[in-house]
């Protein structure tokens, strides 16, 4: 219904998202004007550093903020409609059966006291009118196709019975049994070892493919964002300072940030170079610079970057960017086309 | 579970015994005895009396046979009264009790209710209410407290009555005895509710849906409840087992009077009687905390 040539509008679209927290010493600004569209089936890899807005972003979807946290502006369409402006009530809905999300920590993010098929079940009786039984064969089917053998044995046992990678199996059948058309996954494998991270992912691409869904992964990983997005959203100061492919990122990146990012991870191709890392520290999101939010750290800053906050600009066709850099230079394409 | 009751049970008849050798040690070392009164006794009287308790007899002597009697299920009786213990023991147990278990479920509600609010509503007005009436009980001593009450209540607005049989009389008495236990369970219940409002399971359910009042009372509630539940087990045996103070104020005639009474008599099987019936009682209840304990938080293995 927003498209005006009668098209599907997409499976969700953030706009011009705003996230502020109120502290003791003031409004805390996580996320500034941030947009994205996440179409049905796809992924989109969000990756930044601590403190970057790219969990709050996340967290501002399925509103489940800190109680002191709110979205200050900004839209968030789901099929073309505002949940920003949903009922507890319908939120409540949202939330699982159509929108899921798993954790950082599988270790802390089941409840202790809870049997896991208890906490499955609880997700299916809540969206659905299932009896305890039909739920508890869905929780087990689920555990199947998660990789977990044994379900039924497993249903009955308490989260601190299971291993890491086992837990957050279970967040991820968890987040799924309504199979909901997006999964939020924040930073899924940071807490896992190596091995484990793997199977993870790897777990994670499968699902989505057989049950058709759209993805956001929120990590500070680069190789996991490489691996498992169609998308990626870089996001410094809790705004998005490029997009594009995998390979627009990796191969050709436009802003200063991400190039300081690629900079600072090691690679089998340079093993030799020695790493840089971004000097300085994060910015201050209480007292958010007037221009660029990497300028302070940036070692190419020109006189436009403290005063003006740089616009998108497109690099390509699927490759956007805000840096004053590519204005300089001319790398960018006029809007015309 | 059944090998742990029984293990646990076997470590409370030791402790048990010790506290019967202590008790008995302490009580025989006080100077004075049973038969000290204002009006002297002639000296065969006195031997006589003492013979016939055994109280003539080497302490040691006195404790094994002692030991003996209790083995066999006999308190004795009492020095001053003759009655036999085990019927004073019960009468006054039945008393505190009714009286403990009131004032015990009452604070253990109210503590959880009041607690759970204060955490919700955190720096707002209803906290700010419940954080400064908890001071104040946790602050106040029982005897100004209770006293208060007597005043307000009965003389000023002669509302209940000072003492009688009714059970209306019941009620200052029980809210004397639940205020300190029942603001100190709102307190332990505000400060685990807040952390457990902050864990990420809580978070999880959110996110899956849960609907606010489930999120609070299923996911939080239940883990904010285990560091309740260690305070209760030992604040149940004290409250079951009679306030010396509450019970005098009110006069009832309890467990926590008849305890002093016995010391000052030196009622000498009076005392280890009590003294008995406390530490059972005591061992009891915090047997039944640490099952709960393992009811409510299934990480908990008892062995």
């Amino acid at each position: 219904m927003e498209n005006t040539n009668g098209k599907k509008p997409p499976l969700l679209e953030v706009r011009n998202l705003h996230t502020a927290f109120k502290t003791d010493k003031g409004e805390v600004r996580a996320v500034n004007g941030v947009s994205y569209v996440l179409e049905e089936g796809h992924s989109l890899g969000i990756v930044g550093e601590s403190g970057s807005g790219k969990s709050v972003s996340a967290y501002s979807i399925m509103q489940i903020l800190d109680s002191n946290g709110h979205i200050t502006e900004g839209q968030i369409l789901f099929k073309g409609e505002d949940i920003t402006h949903y009922s507890q009530k319908q939120m409540q809905e949202f939330r699982g059966k159509h929108c899921a999300m798993i954790f950082q920590d599988p270790m802390t993010s089941l409840n202790p006291v809870y049997t896991v098929g208890n906490q499955i079940t609880e997700a299916i009786r809540i969206h659905s009118d299932k009896s305890k039984e039909e739920a508890k064969a869905n929780a087990i089917k689920m555990l199947e196709m998660v990789g977990i053998n044994d379900a039924e044995r497993r249903m009955k046992q308490y989260p601190h019975e299971l291993s890491g990678g086992m837990r957050q199996r279970v967040m991820i059948a968890m987040a799924l049994v309504m199979e909901p058309s997006i999964l939020i996954a924040d930073e899924p494998t940071t807490a896992l070892d190596v091995t484990i991270q793997a199977q993870i992912l790897e777990l994670m691409l499968d699902l989505q493919k057989k049950l058709n869904m759209a993805i956001i992964i929120v990590t500070h990983d680069l190789g996991v964002i490489a691996q498992m997005s169609d998308e990626i959203v870089v996001m410094y100061g809790g705004r998005i300072c490029e997009r594009g492919t995998a390979e627009d990122i990796f191969y050709n990146p436009c802003h200063e940030y991400t190039k300081g990012l690629l900079r600072s991870i090691p690679s089998t191709s340079n093993m030799k170079k020695k790493l840089v890392p971004i000097a300085g520290t994060p910015i201050n999101l209480l007292n958010m610079p007037k221009g660029c939010a990497f300028c302070s750290r940036c070692d190419s800053a020109m006189k436009i970057c403290l005063t003006q906050v740089p616009d998108e600009l497109r690099i390509d066709k699927t490759h956007l960017a805000s840096c004053w850099m590519n204005v300089k230079n001319g790398t960018y394409m006029k809007e015309e086309a | 579970m059944g090998r742990y009751v029984f293990k646990r049970i076997l470590l409370a008849l030791v402790s048990i015994f010790i506290i019967c050798l202590i008790t008995f040690f302490a009580m025989n070392a006080i100077p004075g005895g049973p038969f000290n009164s204002e009006k002297a006794l002639s000296a065969a009287t006195k031997a006589a009396l003492e013979a016939r308790y055994n109280l003539d007899k080497p302490v040691h002597i006195q404790f094994i046979l002692y030991m003996r009697n209790l083995l066999h299920g006999d308190f004795g009786v009492s020095l001053k009264t003759g009655r036999e213990i085990s019927t004073t023991l019960s009468s006054c147990f039945k008393v505190s009790a009714r009286l403990g278990l009131t004032a015990a479920v009452f604070a253990i509600i109210f503590g959880i209710i009041l607690g759970a609010l204060a955490a919700l509503f955190r720096n707002r007005w209803p906290d700010r209410i419940i954080v400064f009436f908890t001071t104040l009980f946790t602050a106040m001593p029982s005897f100004v407290f209770a006293t208060l009450l007597l005043l307000v209540f009965c003389i000023e607005l002669k509302v209940l009555p000072v003492f009688d049989a009714s059970s209306r009389s019941y009620i200052l008495p029980v809210i004397a005895l639940m205020a300190y236990p029942m603001a100190y369970v709102t307190r332990l219940t505000k400060t685990s509710m807040l952390d457990a409002l902050n864990q990420d399971y809580v978070r999880t359910a959110r996110a899956k849906g849960v609907p606010m009042v489930s999120v609070i009372f299923k996911h939080a509630l239940r883990n904010a409840l285990i560091p309740v539940i260690t305070y209760v087990g030992p604040m149940l045996a004290y409250i079951l087992t009679g306030s010396l103070v509450v019970e005098n104020i009110f006069t009832i005639g309890g467990l926590g009077q008849q305890f002093v009474k016995a010391i000052s008599n030196r009622d000498y099987p009076l005392i280890m009687a009590t003294t008995i019936f406390l530490a059972v009682v005591m061992v009891i209840c915090n047997l039944l905390s640490d099952i709960a304990y393992k009811i409510v938080d299934p990480r908990i293995t008892l062995d």
